[in-house]
């Protein structure tokens, strides 16, 4: 499904990816770990096609379509989705707005006609009520005044209206008490089947107790020196990442 | 013949059965109106608005209020309300409703008062809006003969909005009118008003309205001016308000149509306590031409202004705010803000703005400014990132940048004909008309 070559990004003239390679199948949940500057987010982020990353090397290839020819629109309609670890506020534009917009963009892409009405209101009704949000939530502007938990909740609602194909979300752990990580992994774990994939972006471990990776990654450095099953994510937790980068640097 | 000459003249079109009061009312201002003439660029509150369009045209006077059934239902605001309708300046009896007013609420046309000579309205007409206030104030008091009469007892809370319409008809010659709307609200009551400018949409008249509204002590007034005109119609207006101590006037000046549109909005803080809020939007396209003047004076020590006023510009349109505040030197303990944001949609669209602060007491809280800017975009990558194409994304702001001022608007019929406005106005394919529609279906379910 997605298929990272030879990944090479700059952020203002510091190399930040150097040579990062990754390849994620139709069916799978990765997770992504690795220290502070490691380059986790930039990941994601250059995927998804956010300003500000030069990519001076390599390919990312999703679905067999070139991503980096994509404007960040086509990336979304084509079922890449990103999940960001600060969510944007966007004053006035009410949640409802933006979802039945997103959704009937992705529909055109497809050449599918809008969604109607009482289908989109039931559909949004549904999911908000997985991710616990009251339904007075979609009258609400997009994250303005929304508490840090209900952010990634809403971030994970888009997710549950959108399908992507490839859902990828950055430190959607950070900032959650318990239950409200419990709302969050199992409005993930939902999104889990045969033909999507998950890549999850983390600094911490607990967040893989709620949903369990079939690959774990750690990125030091720009590239990623282990990969292993998620047994590798509860040896970092008790170990730390030192001993990786060790061995690699071995 | 001078262009004020050309104008006066057409008063010998009106009756002269006037009571007293009102013919020297008249006269008073047309000889003002003929001293001052139009003004020009050259004056200072006059310097981004031309007015040669207005100066320059034929207007004669309407001589009936018959307006086309279809067009009247598809231009009224469905609303459960007292209304008032006046077709091109003239009143229409068949196209109002004012049965079953409350005791202790007049609600009349001014034909109707001076007919009656009902001196207590002379008395109060012209008291506000003074005849050198403008040449505009004065050309209004040489004609105005017709308009809406409000007067509410002390105590009384009016159940319903009272409805003022003021519509403009397409089609054959093009008229002028000088409505006068005078609100009288006695103490402690408490009444929202709504002064809807519409019509046809290719009318080309000239409405020259004058407002006066008198707040008694601890009365308050909402005061809804939604300006809709034909985009092709000349709009100048000025209200004028005087508060008493504990008094709240909270204007909603919405501006979408009109190609030349001048508003002055003055108001009197008289007395202790007394609070205005002025909310202001103004959404032009084409070559549409928007000056708002507001001016608050904090004459008593402890009185409260607040004001917002957002413009939207697209294409070529113009747009103008002057917002003065003025604080006496006595008046202490005053609190004041104003602010005006802007956001242009086109390079070509121009906005002058001036946001003033004159104090002359020491203990106050002012705070003013200005911006004008283009969307975040920040959050068009946001939105882009979910899939919505930038141009949609772009809409979507701009309707939530005219929503912020919206939300303070409490009547929901006028705040979802605003958003519905501004969505379908947006160019086509930013149409976002569905989407409100399904937000407020949402909500309703």
């Amino acid at each position: 499904m997605l298929e990272v070559k030879d990944l090479h990004v700059t952020v203002e003239d510091k190399a930040i990816l150097k040579g990062l390679n990754l390849t994620i199948n139709a069916g799978e949940i990765h997770a992504i770990m690795g220290p502070n500057g490691a380059g986790k987010s930039t990941l994601s982020a250059v995927i998804a096609g956010k300003d500000g990353y030069e990519v001076t090397q390599g390919t990312i290839l999703f679905e067999g379509q070139d991503v980096l020819e994509m404007e960040i629109e086509e990336r979304a309609r084509a079922g890449l989705l990103l999940g960001f670890q600060y969510p944007i506020e966007i004053p006035g534009v009410k949640n409802i707005y933006l979802l039945k917009a997103a959704l009937n963009a992705q529909r055109a892409a497809r050449g599918e006609g809008e969604i109607p009405a009482p289908e989109f209101m039931k559909l949004v009704r549904e999911k908000s009520a997985e991710m616990k949000l009251d339904p007075s939530f979609l009258q609400r502007a997009v994250n303005e005044g929304f508490s840090g938990g209900e952010k990634k909740r809403n971030e994970i609602l888009q997710m549950l209206v959108l399908q992507p194909k490839l859902a990828m979300l950055d430190e959607i752990d950070s900032g959650l008490d318990i239950d409200a990580m419990k709302v969050v992994a199992s409005g993930v774990n939902s999104l889990r089947s045969a033909d999507r994939a998950i890549l999850l972006v983390t600094h911490y471990q607990r967040l893989l107790n709620h949903i369990e990776p079939d690959r774990v990654h750690v990125l030091v450095d720009g590239r990623i020196v282990k990969s292993g099953d998620k047994e590798l994510a509860l040896e970092l937790e008790a170990r730390g990442y030192d001993w990786v980068l060790e061995e690699s640097a071995a | 013949m001078s262009a004020p000459e050309r104008f006066l003249e057409r008063l010998t079109q009106r009756r002269a059965d006037d009571p007293s009061w009102v013919a020297a009312r008249r006269q008073a201002g047309a000889a003002r109106f003929e001293a001052m003439g139009f003004p020009t660029r050259r004056d200072e509150a006059w310097k981004y608005t031309d007015v040669r369009r207005i100066a320059e045209g034929d207007f004669a006077l309407a001589t009936d209020a018959t307006f086309d059934g279809a067009h009247f239902e598809a231009q009224r605001l469905d609303i459960d309300a007292y209304r008032l309708v006046l077709v091109d300046g003239l009143f229409s009896a068949e196209l109002s409703e004012l049965e079953g007013l409350p005791d202790g609420v007049q609600v009349e046309a001014l034909s109707q008062a001076v007919s009656a000579n009902h001196e207590a309205v002379g008395g109060a007409l012209g008291r506000l809006a003074g005849v050198d206030f403008s040449p505009f104030t004065a050309l209004n008091t040489a004609f105005a003969d017709e308009g809406a009469i409000v007067r509410l007892a002390p105590g009384v809370v009016v159940d319903k909005p009272i409805y003022v319409l003021l519509l403009s008809r397409a089609g054959g010659q093009a008229v002028m009118s000088h409505p006068r709307v005078l609100i009288e609200a006695g103490a402690r009551s408490e009444a929202t008003v709504i002064e809807h400018y519409s019509g046809e949409p290719e009318a080309a008249n000239f409405t020259n309205v004058v407002t006066e509204v008198l707040l008694d002590r601890g009365a308050i007034i909402n005061h809804y001016k939604l300006q809709e005109a034909a985009l092709t119609d000349l709009h100048v207006a000025s209200i004028h308000v005087d508060q008493s101590r504990d008094s709240r006037f909270n204007s909603y000046n919405l501006n979408l149509g009109g190609a030349l549109v001048r508003t002055d909005l003055v108001t009197d803080l008289n007395g202790e306590g007394a609070e205005a809020a002025y909310n202001g939007l103004f959404f032009v396209q084409g070559r549409q031409h928007v000056d708002n003047h507001t001016l608050v004076n904090h004459n008593s020590p402890r009185t409260f202004s607040n004001e917002n006023y957002k413009g939207v510009l697209d294409d070529r349109a113009h747009g103008v705010f002057n917002g003065k505040v003025f604080v006496k030197q006595d008046a202490q303990q005053i609190e004041a803000y104003q602010n005006n944001a802007n956001l242009l949609l086109s390079d070509r669209a121009e906005i002058d703005t001036k946001p003033e602060l004159v104090i002359y007491a020491d203990d106050v809280k002012c705070s003013h400014g200005a911006t004008t800017g283009q969307l975040d975009e920040d959050a068009v990558y946001a939105l882009r990132s979910r899939g919505i194409d930038e141009p949609m994304a772009r809409a979507l702001l701009t309707l939530a940048f005219v929503g912020e001022v919206m939300d303070k608007v409490r009547l929901n019929v006028i705040a979802e004909r605003v958003e519905r406005a501004v969505a379908g106005r947006l160019p086509e394919r930013f149409n976002l008309a569905d989407l409100v529609e399904t937000a407020e279906a949402i909500q309703e379910a």
